[in-house]
């Protein structure tokens, strides 16, 4: 009972800093598996690495392993059930966002993903041609109504209680009906060997974060839900500098500004901005609400649209 | 002159009809040739598909926006090429329509071959086909792609038993007559004719099996085309989310299917020298049906474009000026115009409808009808609710890659070895009810 405990600690322990290794990359020039293969030779040597939460810790080389999470089915299962209890929705405040597009990087560093691959993507707007252009954050919109889930053949993307859509890139055929089928071209295929396929081989699948990415697989926003289950905040709405994004749960009624850390009522914030979904019209029920860019924070700096912009 | 036509006719013997019938498939020089030609083409082309299997579907021109590209456009034709079984055997054949006899083992033919590759088609779209028993093992009846399974395997199945039952009594001849024929196929003769020796019992039964096959086809042909046109009319999609998709597709697969059915009978009557089977009779009546069906196309196509292009709702102004006068309409009109609008106008006239001219209005039919199902899958996905941002300059266009192309190839390579096969070993014009037809006595020794 005890050995299970401090195993339990330990593994905790382990998958934060792996999911780190995985998400920051590594510093000091050791990759993971280099690390962990050379640590049955040297015995008692330390690494240094960097936590989620920027802190740099030394490791012994011993307690590396490629494998940082649990046996693939019980993540699997894990992953498909949710957490329950939870309502998951996310509020993006349109009149802060300035294209810092630092939710973007943090998103693509999480998830194994290329500067080109977007599980968010921050789009130049321009509702009709005298309105002014405003910048859009656009993450999966987790709808409740989800045209993607509804049309996978194998249900390999799926809903779960907690309203996150997920995709198992372990049971996807790559038929892509799910990426035509979504209107907010939330979905990303892995059209070839994903970014640092590597590096990230002998990983263990998380579901929750659909790392290690594969190729001829779809992939898309998660809303780190592999975070979410260490009470962390997705890793777009932690990295904005903007106060753009909150976060939380509608059960509790209480989300989260990922730079200020302010925790507000949701349905107030929604209320008295004038909270919004993305084309309502299409009955998807997004669990993503948007604040109207008034009173903007900025001048709009972005040449709408200039093919230049465009990369 | 009216004598001459009775004389002729009248030395029509069975004993000749086998002959004509049998003779191509003894004996057929070229024939080997083509079918070295079409291996060789399979096979270099599959080395492309190979290269597709090594390194990701990325050796396409597909990207996250175009994520259906030029495989999907050639399902969608081959599944509606292969209506034509439907159209012609089972409805013109329950409707007793006799012209239709010695065409219509052609039309199942080419049938089983396209509703067989376009099976094919999809595997070689999917990104990880390594893993499509997960359709069996974790399949979701809510998906339209079971339903487009569940239908594609079912039209092949009985278009295969309405190509080989109403031949059984073929088979039976082939088995006596086909001395020199490999002991394969002999073998296969022999099964297949289930020891079918015309007598009265035998003809009933197999004829009534024939009858309820024709029947169930309907709406299993039908839904092929149906279920395939909701694989797109089921998304949120400008320019594919309409509600008349099903019978849009349906039209336009009698069309194609019409279409491919003119440039078989063309080659068959000419390269198996079957004149005197497959007559200008045929051609002249396939033209009237091609008329018909143009028109029914026609009217569907006022409905799908008209309509919306007189609104111009936001979302689907930019996609059907795109079609109507921006990027694709150079394909979009030449699809209309090549592949229904002209063919209408000139296969009413009776010259036309002669068995060359309507062959090669045919061929312009076929390809406007291949151009138009590539403007139905791709400009659509070009043009989502949100902007096209932050990604590549190769994800906003879409040209298909060598590979693809490739790939494309060996996907019409295949179906066209597949109906040489299936006219190499079996009599592409059925003999009995030919002879059935003219009054004269089939018998078939034991």
């Amino acid at each position: 009972m005890k050995e299970e405990t401090s195993n339990n600690s330990r593994r905790k322990f382990l998958k934060s800093v792996g999911i780190t290794v995985g998400a920051a990359g590594v510093v000091s020039g050791f990759s993971l598996l280099g690390a962990a293969k050379a640590a049955a030779q040297e015995p008692g040597e330390t690494v240094n690495l960097l936590t989620q939460d920027g802190q740099l810790v030394q490791v012994d080389k011993n307690q590396l392993r490629p494998t940082v999470t649990g046996p693939l089915t019980e993540l699997q299962k894990r992953g498909r059930e949710g957490i329950a209890g939870k309502s998951f929705v996310m509020v993006i405040d349109l009149s802060k966002c300035r294209n810092a597009r630092k939710c973007m990087a943090a998103c693509q560093n999480h998830h194994q993903l290329r500067p080109d691959q977007h599980h968010i993507n921050v789009l130049q707007m321009q509702d009709a041609e005298h309105t002014a252009p405003y910048f859009m954050p656009k993450p999966c919109q987790h709808c409740d109504n989800p045209p993607c889930t509804k049309v996978c053949p194998v249900d390999a993307t799926f809903k779960r209680q907690d309203g996150i859509v997920l995709i198992d890139n372990e049971r996807c055929i790559g038929c892509r009906f799910c990426i035509a089928a979504c209107p907010y071209s939330a979905r990303i295929f892995q059209w070839t060997e994903p970014k640092d396929a590597e590096k990230y081989k002998n990983l263990t699948y998380n579901i929750e974060a659909n790392v290690p990415q594969k190729k001829g697989t779809v992939s898309k926003c998660l809303f780190s839900a592999d975070r979410l289950r260490e009470n962390k905040l997705p890793s777009c709405v932690s990295s904005c500098p903007n106060g753009v994004y909150y976060f939380g749960d509608q059960n509790e009624d209480a989300v989260t500004n990922g730079t200020t850390h302010e925790t507000v009522r949701f349905s107030q914030l929604i209320k008295e901005n004038a909270g919004y979904t993305l084309m309502p019209e299409l009955g998807t029920k997004p669990r993503v609400y948007y604040l109207p860019p008034k009173n903007r924070a900025f001048e709009f700096n972005g040449d709408l649209l200039n093919e230049e912009n465009l990369h | 002159m009216n004598d001459l036509q009775e004389q002729k006719e009248t030395t029509l013997s069975f004993e000749k009809i086998k002959k004509d019938i049998l003779r191509p498939m003894q004996n057929h020089k070229g024939l080997e040739l083509w079918i070295a030609f079409l291996i060789t083409v399979i096979s270099v082309c599959a080395w492309a598909y190979y290269v597709q299997l090594r390194d990701g579907l990325g050796v396409t021109g597909m990207r996250d926006y175009v994520s259906w590209g030029l495989y999907i456009a050639n399902f969608v034709f081959f599944v509606a090429v292969s209506l034509v079984g439907m159209l012609i055997s089972s409805i013109l054949g329950l409707l007793r329509i006799d012209w239709i006899t010695p065409i219509s083992r052609i039309a199942e033919i080419i049938a089983v071959a396209f509703v067989a590759v376009a099976g094919l088609v999809i595997i070689m779209d999917m990104g990880r086909p390594d893993r499509v028993v997960n359709v069996l093992i974790h399949g979701r009846f809510q998906s339209p792609i079971l339903w487009d399974i569940t239908v594609v395997t079912t039209y092949l199945t009985i278009s295969l038993l309405l190509l080989i039952l109403p031949m059984i009594p073929d088979l039976a001849i082939c088995k006596n007559e086909l001395k020199k024929a490999s002991p394969l196929l002999k073998k296969l003769y022999n099964i297949l004719s289930f020891g079918y020796i015309n007598t009265p019992g035998q003809y009933k039964h197999l004829h009534k099996m024939i009858r309820t096959l024709m029947v169930l086809i309907v709406p299993v042909g039908l839904a092929i085309h149906t279920v395939t046109s909701w694989l797109f009319a089921a998304t949120l999609r400008n320019g594919w989310d309409t509600t008349i998709f099903g019978p849009y597709f349906v039209a336009g697969a009698f069309v194609a299917g019409s279409a491919g059915l003119i440039v078989a009978m063309y080659f068959f009557r000419v390269s198996y020298k079957l004149k005197d089977y497959i007559t200008d009779v045929q051609f002249d009546n396939m033209g009237k049906l091609m008329v018909a069906v143009c028109l029914v196309y026609l009217y569907f196509n006022l409905n799908e474009f008209l309509v919306p292009g007189y609104k111009m709702k936001t979302g689907d102004d930019v996609h059907l000026t795109e079609l109507f006068a921006g990027h694709w309409a150079i394909m979009f009109w030449s699809s209309q115009l090549l592949g229904n609008v002209i063919p209408i106008m000139l296969l009413v006239t009776k010259k036309f409808r002669k068995p060359f001219p309507i062959m090669i209005i045919s061929l312009f039919i076929l390809a406007g009808a291949w151009i138009k199902r590539y403007v139905i899958v791709i400009p659509t996905l070009l043009h989502p609710h949100l902007p096209i941002q932050n990604v590549p300059q190769n994800f906003v266009h879409y040209y298909p890659s060598a590979i693809e192309i490739s790939v494309t190839v060996l996907s019409f390579a295949l179906a066209l070895l597949i109906i040489t096969v299936l006219s190499k070993i079996f009599p592409v014009v059925p003999i009995c009810e030919i002879a059935e037809q003219k009054g004269i006595e089939v018998k078939i020794e034991a």
